[in-house]
């Protein structure tokens, strides 16, 4: 091993550790990778936990499935360093190739062998032949809660769902140390998407495995991972639990890209961030004065005694619940906060959802309350 | 492929090796000794190519001047470019026409219609030349070569049409005529443009045929440059005078190939969108069934009745006396031998190539594909004529060995393979191998189990194509078969030329039996190919 690692969870101290100190299993130090003169990874660093998920979401192009391949061991970076368990697989001077490597991996529609049975996919990767295998592949399609009786069919006699949970079977089968899952649900419709997700999600803690998940889909990363790593034109733009990305996103971009977000005008002062909904709290502001401020839809309600006035737009209704397009009053000019030719005024449209569409007629006025506290953005340029 | 990933293969598990060896830093091109070994196959198939340029540029400008432009060149200019001129078209119109019948018309019977068609392929040009000898024995000319070669030749253009016209998404049409076009103009705006890649791919194999066949010319006493090149070469041996016939019919190969691949533009004919398609429409023939049923009828009893019905005349004149020959085994089983021996040299030669343009596309696979393509179009007599110079002249050793005639069916016939071979490995992800590789088992491993296996269905349809073109090659055949070889076709060819008719039919007889499998299974397999 070359490179030093930098994190105490690498590979010099596991036996050190105390107890309940949950060693990283993977990680991924400075990696990059080009295709041609395309820089797909641009430095990429992430850790991952023993025995957690983590998921890796981003829009397509993002070089997600680039780095998920890297660990996989399908092709190696150009620079940087790649360690699973504390041993070095990819960097300056080391490559282990991907049959060498304790890594199970889910392609996205399963790359089940179209040759060889159920049973014999499963058993492909196992040491065991005869009467020793067959239990084993039954034990596994059991844990993937299919029946034994599927071991003699053919992939395509399987269903999308069922041929997925037969891939994970497979990668199962040499009870790996990582496993990867590239988008193994986006070729499923949406009904199968979660109760497979959900079905592979509890495997996979019950088999106690170190999971990586890469998706574009960010309402399956923050469901499915302990951990989402958002990715972003080759570089991870934030790390952190589900709850953290999705209520304190790093960016815009983030924030955008995790869910649907109001994101206002606003004028910061100390923890105070004064937009068209009038002053929200904000922790640990990166910026004073001209700021954006992101709240989440869901934050913002409508309550008959609320502070904030606004008229309603237009719209769209979508059975269980109703956009609203919300006309905000501009800042109020008071003596507290003296007109600035620098300040915002705000009146900006907002969008939110509500579940009664009988409520928001276009012209109608309503009273909106904010719940919790904003995130803010310095603005860019 | 192989040699690189033994290394990993054999190291010990958790071993790190060095990266240049390792197989996910492979060169960019590809694997690096796939790479070699294409450069190798493609340096092999352009020899060829090269042997024409060599020998022009040997012969000096004033040679050339003396040989090219001189009467019988421009008698031997104006029979090939007549025959391609009339043939051509005319095939084309018969495959169009009689696709169209049988794919989207209520044509009576079209499925068996469909096959029969194809049918004529079964039967090499030259047997079809002796069966209409046997007919007209006045035959000969112009005339004669284009009736022979049209009725030999259609299905060329028939068969890829047929395979796009089966497969066209009936969805345009029904736009079509929902924007006010009645069933003709629908035909000729919307359907006829999108055959023109199969058309124009048709015609060129056609007129790559018509530059290429020697037997089926010289049965009936028309020159063309093929015929004029053997005989050149039996006269006075690899003369100056050969090789400059040959340059000449490399040029209008090339010449054909530009023109081909500037009739199918930048174009791309494919269904846009997703979702299944349905079947497509046919349409009520009405008072045209009989007329549409009179002309195949009368298609198919030129192309596939008169050579069935002499050569089977024959065989009854000859009676028994015909088959108690030694040599009729032994053409046979010689024949056999070079075309399984042919086969699986061309299949194993065009799998790095297919490999390398499916799983590394790129600059490289694109040249790659290129060489193929210009070698594809070498007629055997220039394949044959090269072969012969080099082994006299370099390795004496091997000249007329019969390593050297299957080198030749190796140039001849790789591009069917080749073919073949990318389509099945098209259909063979990349994901199954990296699935097979996150198994544990290392790279070569995963290849042989896993893609090797998968592919192995395409490799063989490549090999029985292979094995046809080979049952059938007469020319380069005649030219570099070892002293004493006798294949079913220079059997029937000695036989013939003696105008022992009687004798010559049981090889016929022979040829076409072992062709009609292999035509059956090209006709299937083009209507799979078109649905991809």
């Amino acid at each position: 091993m070359t490179s030093q690692p930098t994190n105490p969870g690498g590979t010099t101290n596991k036996a050190g550790r105390t107890a309940g100190d949950v060693p990283d299993h993977l990680q991924v130090t400075g990696v990059r990778k080009n295709f041609g003169s395309t820089e797909v990874l641009k430095g990429v660093d992430l850790a991952v936990a023993q025995g957690r998920t983590t998921a890796i979401v981003g829009p397509s192009g993002s070089g997600k499935t680039t780095l998920l391949r890297l660990i996989a061991g399908f092709s190696a970076p150009d620079s940087g360093r790649i360690a699973l368990a504390g041993e070095e697989v990819a960097g300056q001077s080391t490559w282990v190739p991907a049959h060498k490597r304790s890594v199970g991996y889910v392609a996205q529609d399963g790359a089940l062998f179209p040759h060889l049975s159920v049973g014999a996919n499963i058993a492909f990767g196992l040491p065991l032949r005869g009467k020793a295998a067959s239990l084993r592949v039954g034990e596994l399609l059991e844990m993937v809660s299919m029946d034994a009786s599927y071991a003699k069919r053919r992939p395509h006699q399987l269903s999308g769902g069922q041929q997925q949970r037969v891939a994970l079977a497979r990668a199962l089968a040499r009870q790996p140390e990582l496993m990867l899952l590239d988008e193994p649900f986006s070729a499923l419709d949406a009904g199968l998407r979660v109760a497979t997700r959900r079905a592979v999600a509890q495997t996979l803690e019950q088999a106690g495995v170190t999971t990586i998940l890469v998706t574009h889909d960010q309402a399956e990363a923050l469901s499915f991972a302990d951990q989402v790593a958002v990715m972003r034109d080759g570089k991870l733009a934030q790390i952190g639990s589900p709850f953290v990305v999705y209520t304190r996103p790093s960016d815009r971009a983030t924030a955008e890209f995790l869910g649907d977000a109001v994101i206002l005008e606003a004028w910061m002062e100390g923890s105070l961030a004064l937009c068209s909904l009038g002053g929200i709290p904000v922790r640990r502001p990166p910026a004073q004065g001209k700021v954006n401020l992101m709240l989440r839809p869901e934050q913002i309600r409508i309550a008959s005694g609320g502070p904030i006035r606004g008229r309603v737009v237009d719209t769209d209704y979508f059975g269980p619940e109703t956009t609203v397009r919300i006309q905000l009053e501009p800042i109020a000019a008071d003596a507290a906060h003296p007109v600035d030719p620098h300040q915002p005024v705000g009146g900006e449209i907002i969008s939110i959802r509500h579940w009664n569409a009988m409520l928001a007629r276009p012209g109608t006025e309503l009273f909106l309350k904010v719940v919790g506290e904003g995130v803010v953005f310095p603005l860019e340029g | 492929m192989t040699s690189e990933h033994s290394t990993t293969a054999d190291g010990a598990p958790g071993a790190t090796i060095s990266p240049s060896a390792a197989g996910g830093r492979g060169s960019r091109l590809g694997p690096r000794p796939v790479v070699v070994l294409c450069l190798l196959i493609a340096a092999f198939s352009l020899l060829p190519l090269g042997f024409v340029v060599v020998a022009t540029a040997n012969a000096g400008w004033d040679t050339v001047v003396k040989l090219v432009f001189r009467p019988r060149v421009g008698e031997l200019l104006f029979n090939t470019l007549s025959l391609v001129l009339v043939t051509v078209p005319l095939c084309v119109v018969l495959g169009i026409g009689g696709a169209w019948l049988v794919e989207r018309t209520r044509l009576a019977g079209h499925k068996a219609w469909a096959v029969l068609l194809a049918a004529p392929l079964a039967i090499p040009a030259f047997v079809n030349s002796y069966a209409w000898v046997s007919a007209i024995p006045s035959l000969g000319g112009i005339f004669g070569g284009v009736l022979i070669s049209v009725l030999s030749y259609f299905p060329l253009v028939y068969i890829p049409v047929a395979a796009v016209l089966s497969r066209l998404d009936p969805a345009l049409e029904q736009s079509a005529a929902s924007l006010g076009l009645g069933p003709w103009r629908v035909f000729y705006r919307v359907v006829l443009p999108q055959l023109r890649l199969a058309a124009a791919g048709g015609a060129l194999l056609v007129a790559l045929h018509l530059l290429a066949e020697y037997g089926a010319f010289a049965m009936i006493a028309f020159d063309t440059f093929t015929t004029a090149i053997y005989d050149q070469y039996r006269s006075t041996f690899n003369g100056a005078a050969a090789n400059m016939l040959a340059s000449v019919l490399v040029l209008f190969c090339l010449l054909l190939l530009v023109a081909e691949s500037k009739s199918r533009g930048s174009a791309r004919y494919a269904r846009v969108g997703a979702g299944v398609q349905s079947n497509p429409t046919r349409l009520a023939l009405g008072m045209w069934q009989l007329p549409g049923q009179l002309a195949l009828v009368a298609l198919t009893v030129l192309a596939f009745g008169v050579p069935l019905w002499h050569v089977g005349r024959w065989l009854l004149a000859g009676g028994s006396e015909i088959w108690v020959r030694d040599d009729l085994l032994t053409a046979l089983l010689q024949t056999l031998g070079y075309g399984l021996a042919g086969a699986a040299l061309t299949t194993v030669l065009a799998f790095p190539l297919a490999y390398l343009v499916v799983r590394h596309p790129g600059p490289f696979s694109k040249v790659l594909e290129a060489v193929n393509y210009i070698s594809s179009s070498m007629p055997g007599i220039v394949v044959a004529l090269a072969l012969v110079t080099i082994t006299v002249h370099n390795v004496p050793a091997i000249y007329q060995t019969s390593v050297v005639l299957v080198a030749a069916y190796a140039l001849l016939f790789m591009p069917r393979a080749l073919v073949n071979l990318r389509a099945g490995l098209a259909q063979v992800p990349r994901e199954l191998d990296e699935a097979a590789q996150a198994l544990g088992k290392p790279p070569l491993i995963a290849f042989l189990r896993v893609t090797l296996r998968l592919s192995a269905p395409a490799a063989a349809g490549g090999a029985a194509l292979v094995f046809l073109g080979i049952v059938n090659e007469l020319t380069a055949t005649l030219l570099l078969a070892p002293n004493g070889t006798r294949t079913l076709a220079t059997a029937f060819w000695s036989l013939s030329s003696e105008i022992d008719y009687m004798g010559a039919a049981p090889y016929a007889l022979l040829m076409i039996v072992l062709s009609a499998p292999m035509t059956y299974l090209l006709f299937v397999q083009s209507k799979k190919a078109a649905g991809q």
